[in-house]
């Protein structure tokens, strides 16, 4: 019961602090891409903008950041044994975030918010891609952390039986590593894009302040359109790296029983997601893709779910191995589908663009609008496939989820603290969800004025009141 | 020396960092509406932390991932233990996170009394808390052989963890008060050097009560270790300046209190991080929850080589905002003392800048 429930805390608080990571990651690149535009043309419709998205990027990092450290005290909290066991492998790299890149990030964050008077625009352009950096290597140290759980490299075992790091080298060219991060830092980059494609759009079609949205509008697609391209190869790679690391994964994605060569893909299927109902009406089989996404070639196998199963209590001894195969089948689809969808929407916008059609393809617009959504379920169906399918396992082959929890910690207490969380993050995401459409409709003239005020008099040394 | 010994004084120098620096963040969030008696006061009192608080609170997060990474025993047992607390802990951090941000987003005067109250009260909190549970770590908690926690949420409020954690939130409202003398001017500054004065004393009799039941804990003999003398007197000196213009003085005497007080905890522990009550033989030592000699040899050279520059780009953001701030001129010009003396307390229900005020 305890175990379980932490399992659901760990989970809910994970999903929730994704929803804006990616936000942060993907909007502290693209207004750093704004202000380098300022910085290069002078053009004060850039410094609105820079203003601007960076007043949404900051609502949304402060509850990213806050997010965070629940997601830092919750190993100790929730998973004392796994983090006495791991500890010495896994601990590293999140010391390393902390120091190389949670510093960087804040520091500069608040140089870059105070800091519009009182630095050289060199300096201050400086800062914010120190934030993005800053962003982009927490991102690179906590996922070295998580795809050590995926396959864990780089250790040896001990006298007492617990892991020890022996090369620190091989955690960060894990191949799980190198391949989920690219596909991790392209999804925020996607994130981003879209959620400013969607505040333009709206503005757009508003017919409000139509020449500085449409700039940004044309940097959310230009960075939007090779990104989504490059992704959909770097997801499929992905995926054919964790069928030779974690081959249990992709088999319950594609709800694959039995071994098969050549397998054809489930492209939608009712049934066939339980040990007890294996057989499932494939509604639309697609010949040898499956073959080609799980392995890179046409006529290649993919071992089946019983199989594993069978293979693993050899290996491991008895119990079952299988993660819940409809959380797999599903979440793959969602995040392929909604991905191959955006894929086709950008380049209609591409197409637009080209052709000077962009600001009155109305159309479009509105479509632009409501695509702001897709990312947010790409992302959580992203993380869902990667943990669920980790199961049993806390660390892949090392240590199981029901072994990993506090022994002191009981159901009680995670009740409290599960139903704490939730209220919490109810009251914060509701604020920041009003705040962020608040501003993003608003937020302009604000921006405008903010911009305006004087700062306790030219040249005073005093900082502005910028909270 | 070992490497043991090396990161728990890494770890230390964290702790000693975040309370430094966090102290006078959590200090100025208390004080915000007592000192800024009007809107326009209380976004000077929170501006005077504004560039640095998010890269202070930093430091606790690295002190825990380091904990982690360097004695993962400690950080299972200590956070597994301290459970419902840091909860608390991360409610309160997450409400003042939060607060910053949200308070100024929109021009209505419940909305910002809201995030403000939220402010004050989690400002509190959090040292409070956070003292309760390093007192807790010395003073001992039922602790078994496999170093898992046995007892309840009761255990971790006994006597000397609550007045660790009393302790801690005097220093960090001695920290703030100080902090506010020396980043503002005029009213504001009058008022923060007052309440510093009244702070102050209260401040030195919680640290030498604290310091006497410390000696009582460790039973190490009646007489006071040095950095317990050197914080009573950094504290003396700092509640003396308070009322004086030596700002940048008392902040300094105060920071030292505040370092040498988080400095004892950890130096009257070591060899021991967190102490058994149930038997002495299951304490956890640097020895027996430290990961192994090379993963401790990566992170040692990860932290020379990041410490020095987290330093420098800090210390930078420090010298950048240096200046005092200085409420804007609407306010400024208005004969401020009396013309809130008139206005009253309700003025921080009015809109910013006073230009109303009659």
């Amino acid at each position: 019961m305890a175990n379980d429930l932490a399992r659901w805390q760990f989970a809910t608080t994970s999903v929730y602090h994704f929803l804006f990571v990616p936000v942060t990651i993907g909007l502290a690149f693209l207004v750093a891409i704004l202000e380098t535009a300022w910085y290069r043309t002078d053009n004060p419709d850039y410094k609105r903008m820079t203003r601007f998205f960076g007043t949404l990027l900051l609502i949304n990092v402060a509850i990213g950041v806050v997010t965070g450290l629940v997601q830092e005290f919750e190993f100790g909290m929730n998973w004392s044994t796994y983090s006495r066991f791991v500890g010495g492998v896994f601990g590293a790299p999140l010391a390393m975030e902390g120091l190389a890149a949670f510093f960087l990030e804040s520091t500069f964050l608040g140089l870059w918010l105070f800091g519009w008077d009182r630095l050289p625009k060199r300096v201050h352009l400086a800062t914010i891609w120190a934030v993005s950096l800053g962003s982009v290597l927490s991102a690179l140290f906590i996922l070295v952390a998580n795809s050590w759980m995926q396959h864990p490299v780089g250790y040896k075992m001990n006298k007492a039986g617990q892991p020890v790091l022996n090369n620190v080298w091989a955690l960060f060219v894990n191949p799980t590593f190198v391949w989920g991060y690219a596909h991790v830092i392209l999804a925020s980059l996607i994130t981003g894009a879209l959620v400013m494609l969607a505040v333009s759009a709206w503005y757009l079609r508003k017919g409000q302040h139509t020449d500085s949205f449409y700039r940004t509008a044309k940097v959310a697609l230009i960075v939007l359109i090779p990104t989504i391209v490059i992704q959909l190869s770097v997801g499929n790679q992905l995926g054919v790296i964790e069928t030779h690391y974690q081959p249990m994964k992709i088999a319950a994605a594609e709800g694959q029983w039995n071994s098969c060569k050549p397998c054809s893909f489930s492209a939608i299927q009712t049934g066939g997601f339980s040990q007890s109902d294996q057989n499932a009406n494939k509604i639309i089989p697609i010949p040898h893709l499956l073959s080609v996404l799980a392995t890179g070639t046409w006529g290649g196998g993919v071992t089946g779910l019983n199989q594993l199963q069978a293979q693993y209590q050899q290996r491991y001894g008895p119990g079952n191995y299988i993660p819940n195969v409809a959380i797999q089948y599903w979440s793959m689809r969602v995040m392929a589908y909604l991905a191959t969808l955006i894929l086709l929407f950008a380049l209609w916008g591409g197409y637009l663009l080209v052709r000077g059609k962009l600001r009155t393809a109305r159309v479009f617009l509105w479509l632009g609008i409501w695509a702001v959504v897709t990312p947010f379920l790409m992302n959580t169906a992203g993380w869902l496939l990667t943990e669920s399918g980790r199961q049993p396992w806390i660390v892949q082959g090392l240590q199981k989820t029901v072994n990993a929890n506090s022994p002191s910690v009981s159901a009680t207490d995670i009740w409290i603290s599960l139903s704490a969380f939730v209220l919490v993050y109810i009251v914060l995401g509701a604020t920041d969800l009003v705040l962020m459409l608040r501003y993003s409709r608003r937020g302009l003239a604000q921006a405008e004025a903010e911009a305006a005020e004087p700062s306790a008099g030219a040249g005073a040394p005093a900082p502005a009141l910028t909270y | 020396m070992q490497l043991h010994t090396i990161w728990f004084i890494i770890i230390v120098a964290l702790w000693i960092g975040f309370f430094v620096l966090e102290g006078f963040d959590f200090g100025v969030g208390m004080l915000h509406r007592f000192v800024g008696r009007d809107e326009t006061g209380q976004r000077v009192a929170i501006n005077t932390i504004g560039p640095w608080w998010d890269g202070n609170e930093v430091w606790l997060i690295v002190a825990g991932a380091s904990m982690f990474a360097a004695f993962p025993g400690w950080y299972a047992t200590m956070f597994s233990a301290l459970y419902l607390a840091l909860v608390l802990v991360l409610a309160a951090l997450m409400f003042r996170g939060v607060s910053f941000e949200y308070r100024g987003k929109r021009h209505d005067a419940r909305w910002r009394d809201v995030w403000s109250w939220a402010l004050t009260i989690a400002s509190a909190l959090i040292p409070l808390l956070i003292g309760v549970a390093l007192g807790d770590l010395l003073n001992g908690l039922p602790i078994n052989q496999q170093h898992d926690f046995t007892g309840n949420f009761g255990d971790l409020l006994a006597g000397y963890g609550l007045m660790t954690g009393v302790t801690l939130l005097v220093l960090c409202l001695l920290q703030g008060a100080t902090f506010l003398a020396l980043r503002t001017t005029g009213d504001i500054r009058d008022r923060a050097h007052a309440a510093g004065l009244r702070i102050g004393a209260v401040a030195v009799v919680v640290n030498i009560a604290w310091v006497v039941w410390t000696l009582v804990v460790i039973g190490g003999g009646t007489v006071p270790e040095p950095t317990q003398i050197f914080g009573l007197i950094a504290v003396i000196f700092a509640t003396v300046l308070a009322g004086t213009a030596q700002d940048g003085w008392a902040f300094a005497a105060s920071s030292f209190g505040i370092a040498a007080a988080i400095g004892q905890i950890f130096i009257s522990l070591y060899p021991s991080v967190m102490v058994s009550s149930t038997n002495a033989a299951y304490n956890l030592t640097v020895n027996n929850v430290a990961s192994g000699h090379y993963a401790l040899i990566v992170m040692t050279i990860v932290a020379v080589l990041f410490f020095p520059i987290v330093l420098l780009y800090q210390g930078w953001s420090f010298h950048v905002f240096r200046g005092r701030i200085t409420a804007p001129p609407a306010s400024a010009e208005t004969p401020g003392a009396a013309g809130q003396a008139a206005t009253g307390r309700l003025s921080t229900a009015g809109p910013s800048g006073g230009s109303t005020s009659s």
